[in-house]
């Protein structure tokens, strides 16, 4: 079980929950658990979402592995110049 | 500073020097080929009429005395460009933007398009094409747009962040949230607070090439496309699925690029002219004119920011807030998300709270620029910071130091920041030699800060070594500032081999996986990341072959300095073997020797810069001259410092510009009243004095030598430095930006 923070946007989306207790492994599994618990995150999902583990932000990697106590917060999926 | 000291202890050969760019003499001599200089036998000329028109219904075009136009060979509207993005929304905004469907949604908006044997052909055929309109009411200003009474710019869109949803769409297509603590609890226990409402006009990134592509859909259904581009990769995947094509049958080449600083990663006409080319079974050339590049390549964002700081009588900042609103053109984006994620990233707050709308105007559509969305906030930001450091009698640097993030910070946006350099910076700008020069009349100094985060994404990388010993390295990340000299650095460095001996080539999107594009200053960071670990694989294989030259085991072979070196009591006296000798043999020892890299380079560090600039400014004419400019940024650790140098000094130009001059000026009618160079003021040499620089080397723990990306933190911070120069200078607060001579001398009067 590991604790998950989510932007206020996102939160919204989640019925109003900016922190989730959720049973996940890795990037990939914790994905699939929100997508099952909250459907009305779909598109945001969709439009890219960041994990940041411990102050590192991962994009892509969903194999990482979501370490018992660290801080996990879900960021929007950003775009550079 | 507190961060992990074995990247910053290592010792580099390579890596940290400062060797002449392998592109630089084709550049100079003017024998590089940009996007513009590639030709194919039998090509046409494509042109695109464009929409003279704010917002318009498309009521009917009609094509056929332009089709009958001898030397026509293909006209093409919205409906040879059907709608195959199976509800990508995203994907189809993209499609709207490159040929309108059923409205014009801007000045500029492409509407049809020809191609012809010649462009004097062209541009009649255009004149040949009658589009019937019906005009409607346009917004142009992202405050009158976010007003509840504003013309509405596109029905189909619905604001998303709120909670409940609302049913009816709006010009708010989206808004979002960030923060921690209580502001309001906060705000009420301080003892100075600082309310301000900024506002930033449109800017464009003012890249000298302007877009341009060659395309050749073949009869058999492949086809290849040449183009200036930050990203062939993207380009190749958003061209294919708006034509239907399978990505492998498309072929993109990046030429050499002209400037894009986030402009060109996002295709405008290149999936026209693929379309065009299908139509008329011939290649196809289109380049934008100025006018083109201005009225329908993406700009920045218009601005508009409330800030609210409050501070205690010691200096420490208790509470903060920002409300921003970011123009997105007609279509929704997520520009204000990221304004709203940066605007506070260089402090430490308990308390904190921003909340960004993306408001839909009737503009060309955004697009990325430098560190998109974080200029405007900072710009907000650092000069409310700076007018509270006023008034608690602190000085503004002393008052930032109190004030900034550091390693265990929650960022304001969310997570806890790792090792970061916003303190150093700070330090550094408080003992830099600018800070005591000393000013004369008229004149003013101001220094503000700026973050960026960085990221890194999919990349893939071949290491190929030659015959007589030479290395050819191919990336997929495209070199916009000077990113084949780091990387070939890199190389050498890996394999203990020279510089000259690694030539750096962009290979097409055929040649290798797929590559995210040169975005988010990810090109070096990424690129060196894939680049180690292909070397790495390379010496794997070069340590196989040299124990099988001298028929020992291969864990008796070690890498050392471009050379193969047997260890052990039997093999101890073995004469080493060069990475030339192992290659020479490689024919008889299995063939050619090549190490590849396939990676997700995540874990980017983010970066901080401080900039500070002395201004004079005329209190007649409002005229300003930038008389010292400084800037102070922590690169990680510097691949190539000469090129990381120029990264901060072109950042901190383009953001003077941005400061004193550039602006997007709409008329009445919803027209853009100055696209060209002419009457849009970029800074020329004579505008610039010499832009002084501080590389800091705070090693990113995620990168294997410390790396964090440097192309776009340098323009964050020059809207607010230039702005508190100003403002210090003539005693008034300014608020708007650019800080032209006419809005100078209007807050003079004020």
């Amino acid at each position: 079980m590991v604790e998950v923070t989510l932007w206020g946007s996102l939160a919204a989306a989640a019925e109003g929950n900016s922190k989730i207790e959720i049973e996940a492994k890795n990037i990939r599994e914790l994905f699939e658990r929100l997508r099952e618990r909250f459907p009305q995150l779909e598109p945001l999902m969709d439009r890219g979402i960041a994990v940041a583990i411990d102050g590192t932000i991962y994009r892509d990697t969903w194999s990482k592995e979501l370490p018992p106590g660290a801080e996990i917060y879900l960021l929007p999926r950003l775009a550079g110049g | 500073m507190n961060f992990d000291p074995s990247h910053s202890k290592r010792s580099f050969s390579s890596v940290g020097t400062r060797p002449i760019r392998p592109d630089g003499v084709d550049k100079v001599t003017g024998r590089a080929r940009y996007g513009a200089d590639f030709n194919m036998p039998g090509q046409l000329v494509g042109r695109i009429l464009r929409s003279p028109h704010a917002h318009a219904i498309i009521r009917k075009i009609d094509t056929s005395k332009a089709a009958r136009l001898p030397g026509v060979k293909a006209v093409l509207t919205a409906a040879d460009l059907p709608d195959l993005t199976d509800g990508d929304a995203a994907m189809y905004d993209i499609l709207d933007n490159c040929m309108a469907r059923k409205k014009a949604l801007y000045d500029g908006h492409a509407v049809a398009a020809v191609a012809a044997i010649d462009a004097r052909t062209a541009k009649q055929a255009l004149k040949l094409i009658e589009v019937e309109y019906e005009l409607l009411p346009h917004v142009t200003d992202v405050d009158q747009a976010f007003a509840p009474d504003a013309p509405l710019v596109n029905d189909t869109i619905i604001t998303t962040g709120l909670d409940p949803k609302p049913d009816r769409p709006s010009n708010v297509s989206m808004r979002s949230q960030f923060g921690h603590g209580d502001v309001d609890a906060g705000m009420a226990r301080a003892d100075f607070v600082v309310e301000r409402t900024f506002k930033t006009e449109q800017t464009h990134q003012g890249y000298i090439e302007p877009h341009a592509c060659v395309a050749n859909v073949s009869s058999d259904g492949t086809a290849d496309l040449w183009v200036c581009t930050q990203g062939h990769f993207v380009y190749r995947q958003h061209c294919a699925q708006l034509l239907g094509m399978d990505a492998s049958k498309l072929r993109v080449t990046s030429s050499e690029i002209g400037g894009g600083f986030g402009g060109k990663t996002h295709v405008w006409a290149e999936p026209v002219a693929l379309a065009l080319s299908r139509k008329a079974g011939r290649p196809v050339k289109l380049v934008m004119s100025r006018d083109e590049v201005f009225r329908a390549s993406g700009p920045t964002s218009a601005t508009s920011i409330d800030v609210r700081i409050g501070a205690l009588k010691d200096g420490t900042i208790i509470a903060a807030e920002a409300t921003l609103r970011y123009s997105c053109g007609p279509y929704a984006g997520s520009w204000a998300e990221i304004g709203a994620m940066t605007a506070f990233a260089c402090y430490k707050l308990e308390n904190v709270r921003t909340v960004g709308y993306e408001v839909l105007v009737n503009r060309p559509k955004t697009a990325a620029y430098r560190a998109p969305s974080a200029p405007m906030a900072a710009f907000a930001v650092e000069s409310a910071v700076d007018e509270l450091a006023k008034k608690v009698g602190m000085d503004p640097v002393d008052f930032r130091i109190r004030n900034a993030a550091q390693e265990g910070t929650k960022a304001s946006y969310g997570p806890v920041y790792g090792p970061i350099g916003i303190g150093p910076t700070l330090e550094a700008v408080k003992n830099h030699p600018h800070m005591k020069a000393p000013l004369g009349k008229n004149q003013g100094r101001g220094m503000a800060c700026g973050f960026w985060f960085n990221f890194g994404g999919q990349t893939c990388t071949d290491l190929n070594i030659g015959m007589d010993g030479t290395v050819s390295l191919a990336v997929g990340t495209v070199d916009v500032g000077g990113s084949r000299a780091s990387l070939s650095l890199v190389a050498a460095e890996e394999l203990g081999i020279d510089y000259a001996l690694v030539r750096t080539v962009i290979a097409d999107t055929s040649s290798l996986g797929y590559n995210d594009m040169t975005d988010g200053s990810r090109g070096t960071f990424s690129s060196s990341m894939a680049t180690i670990s292909a070397a790495r694989n390379a010496i794997k294989i070069l340590r196989e072959r040299a124990a099988q030259m001298w028929d020992i085991l291969v864990e008796d072979v070690t890498w050392e300095k471009g050379h193969a070196v047997a260890k052990g009591e039997t093999h101890g006296n073995l004469p080493k073997l060069s990475l030339k000798e192992i290659a020479a043999a490689s024919g008889t020892t299995g063939g050619p020797i090549a190490g590849h890299s396939e990676i997700v380079a995540d874990g980017a560090g983010v970066s901080f810069a401080t900039h500070i600039c002395d201004i004079e400014v005329d209190p007649e004419t409002g005229a300003t001259k930038v008389l010292r400019y400084t800037v102070v940024q922590d690169a990680g650790k510097a691949v190539h410092p000469t090129y990381v140098e120029g990264q901060y000094q072109g950042g901190a130009a383009q953001g003077i510009g941005w400061a004193l001059n550039e602006e997007y000026i709409y008329g009445k009618d919803g027209r853009l009243q100055n696209a060209g160079f002419l009457d849009y003021r970029i800074p020329v040499c004579s505008d610039l004095p010499m832009i002084d620089t501080q590389i800091l080397e705070i090693p990113n723990p995620n990168h294997p030598y410390g790396v964090r990306g440097v192309g776009e933190t340098s323009i964050v911070p020059p809207l607010a430095a230039v702005a508190n120069a100003v403002s210090n200078a003539v005693g008034v607060r300014m608020l708007h930006i650019p800080m032209s001579p006419p809005r100078i001398l209007a807050a003079l009067d004020a």
